[in-house]
């Protein structure tokens, strides 16, 4: 028998549509959210990937485009821009939808959520005007004893602060869908992926706080000194942890986007959201991994933090790296394409945006920006190319190939469903994913490429004509940044395409609010269930996930042994 | 979903109350970097010894 025990309900005065597509109930202020962030996010990439084609283009030795005050003014921008502001603006917009949209539910306190929009954007804005000003060209990492103007600061902190107030009305979403039943039993797993990411989120914006609100008091002269190990030490709480969140919101979107093209189930439950867990207890120590060259810690630190605990996520980034093509071969074989080992790779929808950009975005995450993320995060190994341009290298294969390309294939869908208007320029959006995975795997090739023959990150001039002391790179590496510039080029095509086609779908593409209109790229039969329902796929026969699982395994002995190789005939002892 | 004819009585899995529960998660991932790396980092970091 039904009894009432809580004293009083807020009534949910909220408005839902039910999505024509999906049949998922889309509440209003949720798709509102959504919208503004997406939005703010394209916009900030488009001027952060502008700036980063001008930091290529000089860093090309033949054309040298900017100045040298330019350059640490534009690289400093283009950091900001990129890796804070486009990737943080969408990562709200995927917390909104993996909470209330995939759970069917209304936001928690719209209103908070709103001012944390309004509070990133006043922070971006603000942080934009003071690098261009041009007295806070302190990089990405704005080490002390460099100092910034307050308000580059100031611009970071309230950015945060806003990002942190959205993160908390996702928890309060999940609390509310859960009390008014908006879904039964355990989330969906692509909302347990955003829920890694909400928590990874907290700790990072903690830490930045931490270290952030004193900085901007040492800028106003309130505090005589920054400790510059220690600002190290908690400001990579922040650097490094953010990227975990990119990670965790990507892979969610890989596993989104399968359902949502193919109809892909999770092979196990279980096993993913394992995979999930051991990313919340242990990815985030990952930190440490930049703070390998710094005397003052000891290697126990290093070593616990970098190895013991790191490599079990490093297995669990291996277990999604895994079951995200074996959930595709499952359900492709399903839909019936099940000749030889790879019939169902071949015939997978390549001409569908969201899935081109997703698969590419995990082969190329694994490939390059994992496996030279472990040899950096290796003690020994660090050694041959810390500082060195490998690392803008390797992180251009995590961050652009991976996070941002994954972004860019869920946008193929964000249009569609959330703004209700299809996608323009079918021929060119086909194209958009290709070109621009194209130009992202050339900057990070060969960016590592050049650091491996030595070449140094953040270096405006590699003659070095100017300097006291002199050094001649081999011609190989300007033969390498030039065919960095000459991929910047690429990818700064493909992203400006990204670009115009986003912005003239949602002003002018056709509307699809209206009973039988048709999408341009369609979602799977079934799409919509799966990315909204938990349960396993079963362990069915998957040759070629297991072949291609293969293939990367041999890849990564092979080049950890070449870097050990390489590191003992540089360090000879005899 | 594995609960087939079985009433809500059957008992839950500690570990899938552990992923069903985001605020002890986010206790967990939160207090674990916080030790392991910022409060010993920390700690390695004022004990080096000031010149002087
Ligand atoms: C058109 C696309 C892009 C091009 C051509 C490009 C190119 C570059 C180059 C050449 C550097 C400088 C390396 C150095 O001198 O040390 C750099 C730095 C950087 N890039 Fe990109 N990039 C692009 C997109 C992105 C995206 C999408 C992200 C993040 C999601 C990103 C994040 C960064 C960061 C964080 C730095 C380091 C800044 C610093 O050292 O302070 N880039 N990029
Ligand atoms: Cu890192």
């Amino acid at each position: 028998m039904a009894t009432i025990d809580s004293g009083f309900a807020t009534p949910d005065t909220s408005t839902y549509r039910t999505c024509g597509f999906t049949g998922l109930r889309v509440e209003r202020q949720a798709e509102l959210l959504i919208r503004v962030n997406a939005v703010a996010a394209v916009l900030f990439l488009a001027w952060g990937g502008l700036l980063g084609l001008s930091v290529a283009l000089t860093r090309w030795p033949a054309v040298q485009l900017l100045p040298a005050e330019w350059f640490y003014l534009a690289l400093t921008g283009h950091g900001a821009n990129v890796l804070l502001f486009w990737i943080l603006f969408f990562e709200m917009a995927v917390l909104h939808f993996a909470s209330a949209i995939i759970l069917g539910s209304r936001i928690a306190t719209p209103r908070f959520a709103w001012l944390g929009f309004i509070m990133m954007v006043a922070g971006a804005v603000m942080t934009n005007y003071t690098v261009l000003r041009g007295d806070s060209s302190v990089m990405f990492t704005s080490y002390p004893p460099m100092m910034a103007s307050q308000w580059f600061y100031l611009g970071l902190i309230i950015f945060a602060v806003g990002a942190l107030v959205n993160v908390m009305v996702f928890f309060g979403t999940l609390v509310v869908a859960k009390n008014e039943g908006t879904y039964n039993g355990s989330v969906p797993l692509v909302t347990f992926g955003a829920i890694t990411a909400a928590i990874i989120a907290v700790f990072t914006l903690a830490s930045g706080a931490i270290i952030l609100i004193p900085t901007w008091l040492w800028s106003l002269g309130l505090i005589t000194e920054i400790d510059t190990l220690m600002y190290k030490v908690v400001w990579w709480g922040m650097g490094h942890a953010s990227q975990q969140i990119n990670v965790s919101a990507h892979i969610a979107i890989w596993y989104a986007i399968a359902a949502m093209c193919v109809g892909a189930k999770p092979l196990s439950e279980k096993v993913s959201r394992g995979a999930f867990l051991m990313y919340i207890l242990f990815l985030q120590l990952a930190s440490a991994h930049h703070l390998l060259a710094e005397p003052g810690l000891s290697s126990s630190w290093k070593i616990v933090n970098t190895s013991y605990m790191m490599y079990l996520a490093v297995m669990a980034s291996m277990i999604h790296g895994f079951t995200v093509p074996g959930a595709i071969e499952a359900a492709q074989r399903r839909n019936g394409y099940t000749r030889g080992a790879f019939e169902w790779l071949r015939k997978a929808p390549w001409g569908h945006p969201a899935f081109s950009g997703m698969f590419m975005s995990l082969v190329m995450f694994g490939f390059i920006g994992g496996i030279s993320g472990v040899i950096l995060g290796t003690e020994q190994l660090n050694v041959l190319m810390h500082n060195t341009i490998y690392v803008p290298g390797h992180f251009h294969g995590t961050v652009v190939a991976g996070t941002t390309l994954a972004f860019m294939a869920m946008t193929y869908f964000v249009v569609p469903l959330i703004f209700q208007r299809d996608i323009v320029w079918p021929g060119l959006a086909k194209l958009q994913p290709y070109l621009f995975g194209l130009g992202a795997a050339g900057i990070s090739v060969f960016m590592m490429g050049a650091g491996t023959l030595g070449v140094p990150r953040r270096q405006w001039d590699i003659s070095l004509s100017e300097a006291a002391l002199g050094y001649d790179f081999p011609s190989a590496a300007y033969l390498m940044m030039g065919l960095n510039g000459l991929s910047a080029i690429l990818a700064a095509l493909g992203g400006l395409l990204f670009i115009l086609i986003v912005v003239a779908s949602i002003l002018a593409g056709p509307r699809l609010d209206r009973p039988g209109a048709k999408m341009r790229f369609p979602l799977h039969q079934g799409g919509a269930e799966a990315v909204a329902a938990t349960g396993s796929e079963g362990s069915p026969k998957l040759p070629g996930t297991i072949i291609l699982v293969t293939i990367f395994f041999a890849a990564f002995v092979l080049y950890y042994f070449i870097n050990w190789k390489y590191l003992s005939e540089l360090w000879l002892f005899q | 979903m594995e609960n087939g004819e079985k009433p809500q009585l059957e008992r839950i899995p500690a570990m899938q109350q552990l992923l069903d529960n985001p605020f002890l998660l986010l206790f967990l991932g939160v207090t674990l970097p916080t030790v392991l790396y910022l409060i010993w980092g920390i700690m390695e970091v004022a004990s080096v010894p000031v010149a002087h």
